[in-house]
């Protein structure tokens, strides 16, 4: 009963090339649609979409919400305090008492890996993640990659590094899924305390020294370093993460050519990037944000369509 | 492989596949549009305000012959648009997300302008419908017309054409075919059986 991407969308890890090109392909066409003065088109109306938010966002929430509203569908946001999850109600009963009043699309960030799909299994609206744990983060990964092919158009061969925090990164692991079944080459570089154990088993290269990284990769996909990662004894501090794997203009002005920089936001100004190279002229951050709404539309637009149990109905009737 | 069944209705069917009809040739087809030219002139008076929008994908390249016609004879600039009406359909729900929506190009606001919609065959009128819609919001043009090909009939909506270049009867398990020597590497119109290859 569902369209080409499946009912859900709970990381590019199960989706094949051709359906991240699909999306890709769908994402390009709707960034016009917000550029229009009525930035709005009636392809969802009538459909109703929760955002089911168990954690902290602006960017992620404001974009699937603008996506939504664009494409006219109802939203409604629940975020964990407030609601009556913060009383004790289970993930599976807060989203059937959801569904109890007719919806047909959820939305959701969990700090469970998995959360997703659990939820996904057991409930019948079309699931979207977005962002479970360390698991995955689809719609983000989608946004990179859109970014990267609009500059360097077929990514086949094209070499990405993945700068920072590999170990507790959804962005990272959706990247490396979806850029490595494009046929681009990743590259992961951090402190190894940061990266996970056997990370060469995604098909990825490891640097040590981000100088090295800069050397070979045409693009550097910046992690947030959480601070929180200090507490916890992974770096020693943060001026000294700053001074080995911080991409400083210093470092970015040693290499043999230019790199597109990358950034998933919220960023840390001086420590995992510097200021003059997230505003400088080889920064894409602010157009990922942009591609964020197209992707995000194209993946609601995707997954809300094709119930093929009634186009079938639909194409006989016309025979 | 349907010869060697005796099944009634395949017999039946096969009494009714015809041979492919040419419509319009290449010659032909530059005639009607030649005219349609003309008439979308005179139509709105002249060409001050007015706005060409094709439909995507083949109400588009025809769109384009117009204007250049037009330009041609009048000796003026005619601004020139595209639309695709992917995003307004009414049929999501049955059948399904088009794999890839076009572009949509238009001048920033249709408000006074004198709107020409170009499509290649006009059927149920639900491409237009949707195509109105979508103009709605993008300005209030003073006119919207509607200018096509071919219109084979079997209207669903309340709608009609303003310039049409040839009118034809087609059944329901008919289809008309337009070629495009741009994206088809040639130009004609060809009423075929729908179920043909």
């Amino acid at each position: 009963m569902n369209g080409p991407l499946g009912k859900d969308l709970l990381g590019l890890d199960e989706l094949t090339a051709d359906q991240i090109r699909l999306i890709l392909d769908t994402a390009v066409p709707f960034k016009e649609v917000s550029e229009r003065q009525i930035k709005k088109v009636p392809t969802l109306r009538g459909m109703t979409i929760v955002n089911l938010f168990f954690e902290a966002s602006t960017r992620t929430r404001v974009s699937f919400e603008f996506a939504e509203k664009r494409l006219s569908a109802d939203t409604v946001n629940v975020a964990s305090s407030g609601s009556s999850v913060s009383k004790g109600e289970t993930l599976v009963d807060t989203a059937r008492n959801l569904e109890a009043m007719r919806i047909d699309m959820v939305v959701i960030r969990h700090p469970a890996s998995g959360a997703a799909r659990f939820l996904a299994e057991r409930i019948d609206s079309n699931v979207i993640n977005a962002g479970d744990g360390t698991h995955e983060h689809p719609t983000q990964a989608l946004l990179d990659i859109l970014t990267l092919r609009d500059r360097f158009g077929d990514l086949a061969g094209r070499r990405v590094c993945i700068v920072g925090d590999v170990l507790h990164s959804r962005v990272a692991r959706s990247n490396i899924h979806g850029l490595r079944k494009l046929g681009a080459e990743v590259a992961v570089c951090g402190p190894r305390s940061l990266l996970p154990n056997a990370v060469e088993e995604l098909g990825v290269q490891v640097f040590d020294r981000i100088e090295a990284a800069i050397e070979w990769a045409e693009a550097l996909n910046i992690l947030r370093l959480q601070l929180e990662r200090m507490q916890a004894g992974y770096i020693p501090s943060l001026r000294e993460y700053n001074r080995v794997f911080g991409v400083t203009s210093e470092r970015l002005d040693k290499a043999p050519h230019d790199l597109l920089i990358l950034h998933p936001g919220p960023m840390n100004r001086g420590v995992e990037i510097d200021s003059d190279v997230a505003d400088g002229p080889h920064s894409v951050i602010l157009h990922q944000v942009t591609n964020g709404v197209a992707v995000r539309m194209a993946v609601l637009y995707l997954l809300a369509g094709g119930r093929p149990d009634l186009a079938d109905a639909a194409k006989g009737g016309a025979r | 492989m349907f010869f060697g069944t005796c099944d009634p209705f395949v017999v039946a069917y096969i009494a009714r596949m015809s041979k492919p009809t040419t419509l319009l040739d290449a010659r032909a087809m530059d005639r009607t549009l030649r005219r349609m030219a003309d008439e979308i002139v005179e139509l709105n008076g002249g060409t001050d305000d007015l706005v060409i929008v094709g439909i995507e994908r083949r109400g588009v390249q025809l769109a384009e012959r117009l204007v250049r016609l037009i330009e041609a004879q009048e000796n003026v600039i005619v601004t020139r648009g595209a639309l695709d009406i992917t995003l307004y359909r009414d049929d999501l729900q049955t059948v399904g997300p088009r794999p890839v929506v076009g572009r949509t190009q238009l001048p920033l606001t249709l408000d006074g302008k004198r709107v020409v919609i170009v499509d290649d065959v006009l059927y149920t009128g639900r491409t237009i419908r949707a195509a109105l819609d979508e103009l709605a919001d993008f300005g209030r043009p003073s006119r919207i017309a509607l200018v096509v090909l071919v219109d084979r009939g079997g209207r669903e909506l309340p709608i009609h054409a303003d310039i049409v270049g040839r009118t034809v009867e087609v059944s329901p398990d008919q289809r008309v075919d337009v070629f495009i020597s741009e994206v088809d590497e040639r130009d004609a119109v060809i009423l075929a059986d729908r179920d043909a290859a």
